[in-house]
């Protein structure tokens, strides 16, 4: 195998080729399901443990061994595909796809061929404010392989070295139909997968350590042709980033071979990070050719219609639908149901704060903006914070009860954030609470009159934004802690007096 | 005879990693042909009402219990292996 790179310049500001070709593009994703053990045998399944400690001779591809299904997996897969708006086949079978590479011991990865597990489905996104709907063709259960590693683990650079851990971890493969118009829209398409994925709860869908990945198919045709063009592959690619990189770059050399009035040819080419361009991977064989026949040693699946429900009825509410239910109950901006709708957690915990706190948009102004911003510095999700949804509605009440005023909600949070306590506790044991009493608040207003004898004069005769001043130096005498509607009251009493 | 050409015997022992010569390729070609024509007789029955068979038995839905159960020490894994370093299975190198 030889790499050619297609050393293209292409000027970054080049995208004329909008108008003439249209993009077409097909995404066929891959998750690791999250079972405790391995789609055939009972090894663990864990990331990150020291190479080939999770294998035994079914895993390692030894001759004479028998795999047996994965029950968990067979229902991960159903549930993933519910979410996904599929059919559940009544009848599927498994298939043996044969190649040879060294991450695959057997020579043959066990997979589904003409009759997947679920097929014929659907999934909404949005991209700019607007709803789009993607088809699935098909989705189908198969082994994961192992993984190759390189020069980096000995300095050896003429060796390869393998780790089967991962061989036959279950894998899910979601075929998209190719309906995707731009690299925006199957960037937005694999987000939405990912988040249903979630949902359900299936996958971890983490993509640094591979579990979520996806090949992309890319082709161009003149806008109003139906035909499809010759597409180009990009292959085993886990960052949305460098996805979305690689496909504005096909889109663009794609749009110039044709512009010189050549040919794309098929191939699968490799996406350099560092050059942001894609390579050639010529190939000495040509077509894949996997002779897929059915796998002996597993028998056919079957799954009744009441399982299908029984399973339908388990799901919990699904990103699109959450979204909808957020601004219709809690009336709160589509944009806010869109960011509290990324997770299911953050989900869960802006439905619980609201509910708690009764002041939904203060829940969603508290989670986008001071806690998302806690969880930002820290690196970590909302899930893995010590601040609860009890934490925060509390917080939203002190407010809305004038016992704090927002500025010393914003400097309590983030010891809630540090220390597990409750805001209440934190606002009793450092005196926070705003000082609503007349008497104390009066001789701190008398003090700053007599201390700021211009700025009070210049309100008596007539300059009503003096008044601000006057506000904010009780303010700072009491720390913020006067309640600043009754500064402003018992200052206009004492000035017009 | 059935219809299969040296090419197709040397695209498939291409496919295996198989290496013959064209004396071996003509003898494979002609046993091929034979045994295709004998499965072929197969295509004399009326199979109109038989559903596809992917499966000699009628069992359906055998799995196991999603339960991690300790795997293999990897000393007794790496000990068939050629060449082994760190722990890894050690290849010639590939990519991809």
């Amino acid at each position: 195998m030889m790499l050619v790179d297609f050393s293209i310049d292409i000027p970054s500001g080049e995208q004329n080729m909008a108008s003439k070709y249209e993009t077409v593009i097909g995404l066929e994703i891959h998750a690791e399901l999250s079972t405790n053990s391995k789609l055939f045998c009972n090894c663990e399944v864990k990331f990150g443990s020291a190479a080939n400690t999770q294998t035994c001779p079914i895993c390692l591809g030894m001759p004479g061994v028998l795999p047996v299904m994965n029950q968990r997996a067979v229902e991960y897969s159903t549930r993933a595909a519910l979410g996904l708006n599929c059919k559940i086949a009544s009848y599927s079978k498994f298939d043996r796809k044969n190649y040879f590479y060294p991450d695959l011991p057997k020579g043959y990865q066990i997979s589904q061929y003409d009759l997947p597990l679920a097929y014929d489905g659907y999934v909404d996104y949005e991209l700019d404010g607007e709803t789009k709907r993607v088809r699935i063709n098909r989705i189908h259960l198969e082994e994961d392989a192992g993984k190759l590693v390189h020069a980096d683990v000995t300095g050896n650079p003429n060796q390869s070295y393998v780790d089967f851990n991962r061989s036959c971890v279950p894998l899910l493969e979601i075929v998209s139909e190719p309906d995707l118009r731009s690299p925006e829209e199957a960037i937005a398409y694999w987000r939405a997968v990912k988040e249903i994925l979630e949902y359900v709860e299936i996958s971890d869908c983490n993509m640094e350590e591979g579990s979520f990945r996806c090949d992309a198919n890319i082709s161009l045709r003149p806008v109003g042709s139906k035909e499809l063009g010759t597409r180009t592959e990009l292959k085993n690619k886990n960052s949305f980033q460098h996805v979305l990189t690689a496909l504005e770059y096909e889109e663009k050399r794609q749009a110039r071979i044709l512009d010189e009035g050549g040919e794309v040819i098929q191939e699968t080419v490799l996406f350099d990070i560092n050059t942001g361009r894609t390579a050639s991977m010529r190939s000495k064989e040509e077509a894949h050719d996997y002779r897929y026949f059915p796998e002996p040693d597993l028998v056919p699946f079957e799954v009744d219609a009441a399982e299908v429900e029984r399973i339908r009825a388990s799901l919990p509410e699904l990103p699109a639908e959450r979204r909808q239910r957020f601004v219709a109950e809690y009336g709160i901006p589509a944009y806010d149901a869109e960011f509290l709708t990324a997770t299911r957690q953050m989900a869960d915990f802006f439905d619980e704060t609201a509910h708690l706190s009764g002041d939904p948009k203060a829940s969603s102004n508290w989670i986008m903006g001071d806690l998302s911003g806690l969880l930002n510095n820290a690196g970590i999700e909302i899930q893995d914070t010590q601040v609860t949804p009890d934490h925060l509605s509390e917080l939203i009440q002190l407010i809305n009860d004038q016992i704090i005023s927002g500025k010393i909600a914003k400097s309590v949070l983030p010891d809630v954030f540090e220390t597990g306590n409750p805001p209440k506790q934190i606002v009793d044991e450092k005196g926070l609470s705003q000082i609503s009493d007349a008497s104390a608040i009066e001789s701190i207003v008398d003090q700053v009159i007599k201390e700021n004898p211009g700025p009070a004069q210049d309100y008596r005769d007539g300059t009503q934004k003096a008044i601000g001043f006057l506000v904010g130096q009780v303010m700072k005498a009491t720390r913020g802690k006067a309640n600043p509607q009754m500064v402003n009251q018992l200052l206009q009493q004492k000035l017009s007096g | 005879m059935a219809t299969i050409t040296t090419d197709d015997v040397q695209h498939v022992a291409t496919l295996a990693r198989l290496e013959f010569n064209e004396e071996d390729i003509a003898e494979f070609t002609h046993q091929l042909a034979r045994i295709l024509d004998y499965i072929g007789k197969l295509n004399e029955l009326d199979t109109t009402d038989v559903p596809p068979t992917s499966h000699p038995l009628t069992l359906r839905n055998v799995v196991k219990e999603d339960v991690a159960k300790s795997s293999y020490e990897r000393d007794v894994v790496l000990d068939g292996a050629p060449s082994v370093e760190e722990g890894y299975f050690e290849v010639p190198k590939v990519i991809e």
